[in-house]
């Protein structure tokens, strides 16, 4: 009885392993046939039959993308406005956070609930005031443009998400302050912000995420290459040189090379960023 | 809404205890203190917030309302609700509906299951379940673009790696499958896209909230001599009702709002054949330049989002009594 048990729990956990593994095949496979194919000379990347191993390897895609298609200059575009996002949308949202977890003024409220209700608002219906708006304002074609907006588009998200952690901090610590004579910038800055960092790792690497991966609203704003951030790039090279997959692919390894480095030394944060945003709320 | 704590409490405590608060009296110097600085602090973020997104959610009802002048100075003619009558006359806004649905068909019921077995096979002390779960997250946090294109490459008729596996390998298929140059097997491509992308999603969400069933409630099923998946049904299934719901009422919102996979896959060719709601929005913005319509358009699908997520809220309710 107590042997069969032991059978039957080790042939359930067999099962398991194999249909995990099976997944992770599926999950894998796009992404070892993209890296595979940015190793591949041009004339091989539709060649049959199909080969994960290219037999003449080259690095001369990644050469050509970084060097003569300009994805050095993508790159850095990427970047400067991933995080100037980043740190703006940071201190923007940790300031209002701070004033609707610690503070009370008339309007709070309504305030705080037209975060709420323009965080359910799908961001694409906004795409076309705003190019208005960023037109009237002389931002289109231009990095600060992406800034502005991306920053604008995470101080929602993020002040919700700052507001419950500074809740949970103890008020006692800031009385202690207040004793001691602080006052309330003092206290966000050297009290309030150092303890909230986690919830503010958590926020910074969404953001930085967020900025570095959009596409659709550089591709409305920016027309002129010099201002291309990575993910437009990409899609506009494989637009002009539709065969081209080896190259697109060495720039989309480029591209995807610093999310991957991140995710893996910040998983904890990525699993607590998802829990926050989506089981507690 | 939210309780306040704190910065009152900690000004009677400057005041060594002396207590004002509770009897009604006219604002001190001090509560107006507080009131300027947490309105100091709101001010930057608040006004880019106004700014950035309240003024355009407004703006795109008024602009869905007018045939819109692109050109600055010049006047743009008020139609009333004449775009929104042109999108419900509009064969191919309907097509783009239900391509959107055809969408949420293939990605949601399949994220759901797939992320709620791969959360249970998980849920136990296994090895490298940390691993899995990794890779399993990896296409969650890959970008959009560089996935689409992976997928249309994928998906190519003559030399890409479906029609080889399904053709040259396994003989499955008599011919090559023209995958992206026809209705349906496009949209079941963008679909398959969809569910590889998500599905680590609503595995790590599904994960949490299996971890935070109490073990309490198995054991004592398991010593009434419930079978794994009895537990599971009995136990398990109740208990994460609600994040079931929750999950379902993302996806469902987030296939509405698919949009980079479709630009870059199909560009909602051939012949408009393959475009979803906001793929034709962006469309008749950005090519037609009509934004009078394109706002409608996207202020419809707004509609349609809001209305669906508040239905199932209400389906998904635990019904009254029940335990």
């Amino acid at each position: 009885m107590v042997v069969g048990d032991r059978n039957q729990r080790r042939a359930l956990m067999a099962l398991r392993l194999i249909l995990l593994t099976a997944g992770v095949v599926v999950m894998l496979l796009p992404f070892a046939y993209m890296v595979s194919t940015s190793f591949k000379p041009n004339a091989m990347v539709l060649e049959i039959p199909v080969k994960f191993f290219p037999q003449h390897p080259t690095v001369a895609n990644y050469v050509t993308a970084w060097t003569s298609n300009r994805f050095a200059r993508y790159f850095l575009n990427s970047v400067v406005v991933a995080i100037g996002t980043t740190l703006a949308a940071l201190l923007l949202s940790s300031m209002m956070a701070y004033a609707f977890a610690r503070f009370r003024f008339p309007g709070r409220s309504i305030l705080f609930g037209l975060i709420l209700i323009a965080l359910m608002v799908p961001t694409m219906m906004m795409l076309i005031p705003q190019f208005l708006l960023a037109r009237d304002l002389h931002l289109l074609n231009s990095l600060w443009g992406l800034v502005a907006f991306y920053t604008g588009g995470n101080l929602g998200f993020n002040t919700f998400l700052l507001h419950s952690f500074f809740q949970d901090i103890p008020s006692e610590l800031e009385e202690a302050m207040v004793v001691d004579g602080a006052g309330p910038w003092t206290r966000y800055w050297r009290l309030i912000l150092p303890l909230a960092r986690p919830a503010l790792a958590t926020a910074a690497i969404f953001t930085f995420l967020g900025a570095w991966d959009e596409f659709t609203w550089a591709l409305t704003i920016i027309n002129d290459p010099s201002k291309y951030t990575l993910p437009i790039a990409i899609a506009l090279f494989q637009g002009q040189h539709s065969t081209s997959w080896g190259l697109v692919f060495a720039a989309s390894v480029i591209a995807i090379a610093p999310v991957l480095v991140i995710f893996a030394i910040f998983q904890r944060q990525f699993v607590a960023g998802i829990a926050a945003g989506a089981v507690k709320a | 809404m939210l309780p306040t704590r704190s910065t009152h409490s900690s000004s009677s405590a400057r005041k060594g205890g002396a207590r004002t608060a509770g009897s009604p009296r006219p604002p001190s110097a001090r509560r107006r203190r507080e009131i300027l600085h947490a309105y100091l602090f709101l001010l930057p973020g608040f006004a880019l917030f106004a700014l950035t997104i309240l003024y355009p959610i407004v703006r795109a009802f008024q602009i869905s309302l007018f045939h819109w002048a692109i050109v600055p100075g010049t006047a743009s003619t008020f139609l009333g609700l004449q775009n929104y009558a042109h999108a419900l006359h509009d064969p191919i806004f309907w097509r783009a509906l239900a391509n959107s649905g055809f969408y949420m068909a293939i990605t949601v019921p399949s994220q759901i299951v797939l992320g709620l077995l791969a959360a249970v096979m998980l849920d136990a002390r296994m090895p490298a379940r940390a691993i899995f779960r990794t890779l399993y997250y990896l296409p969650v946090v890959t970008s959009w673009v560089v996935v689409s294109l992976v997928f249309r490459y994928l998906f190519i008729t003559e030399g890409g790696l479906v029609n080889w596996i399904l053709h040259d390998t396994l003989h499955l298929v008599p011919t090559n499958i023209n995958w992206l140059g026809a209705r349906w097997s496009a949209m079941v491509a963008l679909g398959i896209l969809g569910t590889w992308k998500g599905v680590g999603w609503s595995m790590v969400v599904f994960l949490a909230a299996l971890q935070g069933v109490p073990k309490a409630l198995h054991e004592a099923a398991a010593v009434d001599g419930a079978r794994a998946w009895d537990r599971f049904v009995a136990v398990s299934l109740p208990a994460i009702r609600p994040v079931v719901a929750f999950v379902t009422v993302l996806l469902v919102i987030g296939g509405f709002n698919v949009f980079i996979s479709v630009y870059l896959m199909t560009g909602g060719g051939p012949v408009d054949q393959t475009q979803v709601l906001l793929s034709y929005m962006y469309r008749q913005a950005f090519s037609f330049l009509d934004f009078g319509y394109g706002s409608a358009i996207s202020f419809l699908l707004t509609l349609i989002v809001f209305v669906i997520s508040l239905a199932q809220m209400r389906l998904f309710r635990r019904p009254a009594g029940a335990s």
